[in-house]
């Protein structure tokens, strides 16, 4: 029976030794440590929040820049084609232009050579005119030298001017 | 570390076996068990540790016995060696209500107990219990003030998650919203009572002593549940013990209510009290019955002791095991309905559905 029955002076002590060691853990243990793992818990959960939320950031920018890179590639196609199509303009224009410009360089070039044919002509008929005069002169007074020559020209001469008349 | 002690409880467990070999020896042929279980379950004046043949290997305690008629005396435990006696108290006699205990005879030939502050065996025990606590948890809190940041290893972190197990999973739960202001007494009560079971398993010197499996210490812990309890119990609760919400005959002219749950609040704390100490005294009991299996067998020849050994030795092993079990088990147990009844007595009044519903 001893056994169910409290003893006074062990309820004494274990009081004693209980209340002790309570206010000295509530005063200098238990608070401390739960502070600190509470502490610890919610830097864990802001962590894990802002992570989360970096991550939905980092999902709407990846989707940004996806866009951005679609409108660049979209207008980069079209710059592309629009340079093709200017490009197509300009060598068709520069073709025609070439094409007219070869045309009156050919144009001029031959006026030039036209021109300078007939100056060449001219020319070479005054030389010819000068040359057959002095080709001439030099028949007529080699023929001159006889008197008998002469007389015969001057008579052809005056035949001539008298049927010319 | 955890494996280590598992290891060294378990190896503990095997010197029990010469101990009580040397027991057996002076008690003669004949073994009486139960007298063994309890004297090994209860309490002394001196730390028994063991015999040489036939000298007693004790610690000697102090003993301080207050007379009513003599006053106070103090001496050691070592002065009852001889003659079991020592200035005027001796050892109540086997048949009579003090069997074990220090008392004095009176005039008429009567035993008449002193108040008894001696330091027995388990009053050491837990003081050694308290010292080993405030160490561990003191150590791991100057470690957090050091490392504000940092997250403990090793045993510190054991100790620290089961701190923060302890006051998340039962008494955050169960106390409700200002449960920080009853955490400390139910971490401690907590604490206190898991170590004590556990260095109850020990048979060796620092353990061995029986304090939660004591009547008077599961008792103070469930007068301390029931302290705070009733003492911070709200406006609410005292209604609902003295005005409960029941049809009007139940509780006047005769208060049938009130008297069941005035009742109510002893028999939460009684039950508290019970179901630590029997639980543990049992364990303790049953491991201690199967090592005297052992010598009881021992007159039934070797065949029969050296299987009944071995037998004994594998069922002591699996009851260490379950009684390690066992002592977090009682702890949470303890912790989780002081928790409840914390809680309970943290009552709130309960909004009118009228204001609810419109």
């Amino acid at each position: 029976m001893s056994l169910l029955l409290p003893e006074t002076g062990l309820v004494f002590w274990m009081l004693i030794a209980f209340l002790i060691v309570f206010f000295i853990l509530a005063k200098w243990g238990w608070p401390v440590i739960t502070r600190m793992a509470e502490k610890r818990a919610n830097y864990i959960k802001d962590s894990l929040e802002s992570a989360k939320e970096t991550n939905r950031k980092l999902a709407e920018i990846k989707v940004e820049a996806k866009d951005i890179l679609d409108n660049a590639r979209e207008q980069q196609s079209k710059m592309l084609k629009e340079a093709a199509i200017s490009r197509d303009k300009i060598i068709n224009e520069a073709k025609l232009q070439a094409i007219e410009e070869s045309k009156k360089i050919v144009e001029d070039a031959g006026r030039k050579i036209q021109i300078e044919r007939e100056n060449m002509l001219s020319e070479m008929r005054v030389q010819v005119a000068d040359l057959s005069v002095s080709i001439a002169e030099k028949v007529i007074r080699h023929e001159l030298a006889k008197d008998e020559a002469q007389m015969q020209v001057i008579n052809k001469m005056l035949d001539e001017i008298k049927t010319f008349n | 570390m955890k494996i280590r002690f598992f290891v060294s409880v378990l190896l503990c467990l095997f010197f029990t076996v010469p101990v009580f070999a040397e027991e057996t020896a002076e008690e003669g042929d004949k073994l009486n068990v139960s007298k063994l279980i309890f004297e090994h379950t209860g309490d002394s004046y001196e730390w028994h540790m063991f015999s040489i043949g036939e000298k007693d290997i004790a610690i000697p305690l102090p003993l301080i016995l207050i007379s009513k008629t003599t006053g106070i005396h103090a001496f050691m435990s070592s002065k009852l060696e001889e003659t079991g006696s020592f200035a005027g108290f001796t050892y109540g006699s086997e048949e009579g209500k003090y069997a074990g205990k220090m008392v004095e005879i009176n005039a008429d030939g009567e035993e008449m107990r002193p108040f008894d502050m001696s330091i027995t065996k388990n009053v050491l025990g837990i003081f050694i219990n308290c010292a080993l606590l405030l160490w561990i948890v003191l150590s791991v809190a100057r470690w957090y003030k050091k490392n504000p940041d940092g997250v403990p290893k090793g045993f510190r972190g054991i100790v620290d998650l089961l701190i923060m197990d302890v006051n998340d999973n039962i008494i955050k739960c169960c106390v409700g919203e200002n449960y920080r202001k009853f955490a400390p007494y139910l971490l401690t009560a907590f604490f206190f009572i898991f170590l004590s079971n556990i260095i109850g398993l020990v048979p060796i010197f620092p353990g061995g002593a029986n304090i939660t499996g004591n009547i008077a210490v599961t008792f103070t812990l469930a007068m301390m549940t029931f302290i705070m309890v009733n003492v911070f119990g709200t406006k609410e609760y005292w209604k609902d013990i003295l005005w409960p919400d029941v049809p009007i005959f139940l509780k006047a002219p005769a208060p049938i209510m009130p008297i069941i749950e005035l009742f109510g609040i002893f028999t939460k704390p009684f039950a508290l009290m019970v179901r630590l100490f029997a639980n543990i005294l049992a364990g303790h009991a049953i491991v201690i019955g199967l090592c005297c299996l052992v010598f009881i067998t021992a007159s039934m020849g070797a065949a029969v002791n050296g299987s009944m050994t071995f037998v004994s030795v594998l069922f002591m092993v699996f009851m260490d095991c379950l009684e390690l079990l066992v002592a977090y088990i009682q702890a949470y147990v303890f912790t989780m309905l002081s928790s409840v009844f914390i809680g309970l007595a943290q009552a709130k009044a309960i909004k009118k559905r009228l204001t609810i519903n419109n």
